[in-house]
């Protein structure tokens, strides 16, 4: 109090602001708030302009992949597949099912949380026309993660609901694979969002990202076959790998996969780690990035 | 006097060791319409970004409406409207659909923002390209929808970066009035530009910023009379003889500005100089007697021409 000079202490005569500083302290509630919802509905919207696109890749591709792995591949493997030696296997197809509905989710995130990031923040800087709104950078990436999420359930939900048609699933507690993959699809995208933002042009990373990060994880991280099947030296990829961590907690949720609590326990752990780093990391170079 | 709108005070960016803005202070009042004039690269943009509460400062005082952006930026930004230089419709979505999206933005409610939605596609001459593709517009079009979207909150100060740039002279003209409007409902706007009749157009007062300082300040025709003379006489004697008759106008007009491809004379009389140049036995290719302009004065304060 001390430090407010004379002149100032007039001029901010006590009691009520000047009526526009008012208005502006009002207005200002509602965005502070809300704002992360504005920004999801505002994807929303865009996601209506591909629909077409989304529901035909959500429904074609768990028709294609189940019935591909389960009439194709699933006739030549006759053995019940085992995931660790010793325990007790199950039919191919079941055994591979949540593995397909985690990297299904995988794929919506890293559809979602690549192209569109760069899109945002320089191809069509449609987030800095949201930073000069009341909107604040962290809720930008808030409500990306929002939209993003609602598409990541629904297609697992769908991807679910084939993996029921073609008899995959004997558990009951099987519904929870959705939350499973969702959660995996969010651990890798929310890292990828992470990265995307720090790029200042794209001279081909992402497709970098795609062909050598996604591709070969599908390949590494128990998703065709069990993890113990690799080498020794090849199985920490699927440690690090969200994709591994979203498979064996969708087979736990699906079948009953055998595997030690703690060993559930750190497959939530991990992913949820991921997801809250890329999240927190988001958040912090939009706020840098935007606020230049 | 009603208080300011904005005020900054020795306001600084830097961006490691240039210094976009290098203290600039200055006041704009409600219902001002001020510029910042300055040719690319003088800081007026980033000015714009830090009185738009988005980019922080790195020192000096800032205050618009009354508060501080950075403890508020989302209170400030909520009574603002923003045309930035580049245009950041989302292409994604229709021309309606950019107005409808942004103004929820602000948290208004859904009604209110068709209807204003509605109203701005007619003030914006954009009524019928309502369902049209963001794409397929022109770039007249676009800036049009781009200020009508900045005016979705029904804003107090409106924020114009280069807001003709790029635009032919009709597409140009067609925004002005629009702007002309705005001011004369008593809009707050600020705006940078580089050229001098768009400043001289649509400010009542401006001023002339150069390597992210103020060079000079004033209304238009202070500027002029301060820093310029009445009329400009504009001789050409070919590009390669410019230099060597210049020496010979010693003494014509209150001063001489050499160009490469034209000598400028400052007069109060440009008709007379003229005849005072042909009287010396000096016979320009072409010659034009105009009145001063925001441009001379640029060049007087800079020594350079705001457009190279």
């Amino acid at each position: 109090m001390s430090a407010e000079s004379p002149r100032q202490q007039a001029t901010d005569a006590p009691g009520a602001p000047r009526p526009e500083t008012a208005r502006a302290l009002a207005a200002g509630t509602r965005p502070r708030r809300f704002g992360a919802w504005y920004v999801a509905e505002h994807r929303f919207r865009v996601m209506r302009s591909y629909l077409q696109t989304m529901l035909a890749t959500g429904i074609g591709s768990p028709i294609i992949y189940l019935y591909g792995l389960g009439a194709g591949l699933a006739s030549l493997i006759d053995a019940p597949v085992a995931s660790q030696p010793g325990a007790e296997g199950v039919p191919y197809l079941v055994f591979v099912a949540p593995a397909l509905l985690a990297s299904a989710a995988i794929t919506v995130a890293t559809e979602e949380f690549s192209y569109p990031i760069m899109l945002g923040y320089k191809w069509n800087p449609t987030f800095t026309g949201m930073h000069a709104s009341p909107i604040r950078p962290g809720q930008i990436v808030d409500g990306i993660v929002i939209s993003v999420t609602v598409r990541i359930l629904a297609t697992s939900a769908v991807y679910y609901l084939f993996m029921l048609l073609f008899g995959a699933v004997p558990s009951p507690l099987g519904y929870l694979a959705v939350l499973a993959a969702t959660l995996g699809g969010l651990a890798f995208g929310h890292l990828l969002m992470a990265y995307v933002s720090t790029l200042e042009q794209d001279t081909g990373q992402i497709a970098l990202v795609m062909r050598f990060l996604v591709l070969p994880m599908t390949l590494f991280s128990g998703t065709f076959f069990p993890l113990s099947q690799l080498p020794w030296f090849l199985q920490p990829i699927g440690w690090v790998s969200p994709l591994w961590h979203a498979t064996e907690l969708s087979r736990v949720f699906a079948y009953g996969y055998p595997e030690p609590l703690w060993l559930t326990v750190v497959h939530v752990v991990v992913l949820v780690a991921m997801a809250a780093v890329g999240w927190i990391a988001s958040r912090r170079i939009a706020a840098r990035r935007l606020g230049r | 006097m009603p208080a300011p709108v904005i005020t900054a005070r020795d306001l600084r960016k830097q961006y490691e060791d240039v210094a976009a803005v290098d203290g600039i202070s200055f006041e704009v009042s409600p219902g001002e319409s001020f510029g910042l004039l300055g040719p690319n690269g003088a800081g007026k943009s980033t000015t714009m970004r830090m009185v738009g509460a988005v980019s922080t400062r790195t020192s000096g005082d800032l205050e618009i409406l009354g508060l501080d952006p950075n403890a508020h930026g989302p209170d400030i930004r909520s009574q603002l409207g923003v045309v930035p230089q580049a245009d950041n419709l989302d292409t994604e979505l229709r021309v309606r659909e950019n107005l409808l999206v942004y103004g929820r933005y602000f948290g208004l409610p859904r009604r209110t923002i068709a209807e204003r939605a509605d109203e701005l596609l007619a003030f914006a001459q954009l009524e019928e390209k309502s369902k049209a593709k963001v794409d397929a517009l022109s770039g007249g079009m676009k800036r049009r929808l781009t200020i009508a979207r900045a005016l979705i909150n029904d804003p107090r100060i409106l924020l114009l970066d280069e807001p003709t740039t790029g635009l032919d002279p009709q597409a140009r003209h067609i925004l002005w009035d629009r702007l002309f409007r705005l001011k004369e409902q008593g809009t707050t706007l600020v705006l940078t530009t580089h050229y001098m009749d768009e400043a001289e157009q649509l400010c009542d007062r401006l001023i002339v910023v150069d390597h992210g300082r103020i060079m000079a300040e004033g209304t238009p025709a202070e500027l002029i009379r301060a820093h310029s003379s009445r009329e400009v006489l504009e001789v050409r004697f070919g590009a390669d003889r410019n230099a060597e008759v210049a020496k010979r106008l010693e003494g014509v007009g209150d001063r001489i500005e050499v160009l490469p491809d034209r000598i400028l004379v400052y007069s109060a009389n440009g008709e007379a100089e003229l005849v005072r140049i042909t009287e010396a036995g000096l016979h320009p290719i072409t010659s034009l007697v105009r009145r001063s302009s925001l441009e001379d004065v640029f060049l007087r304060l800079t020594g350079r021409s705001l457009i190279e």
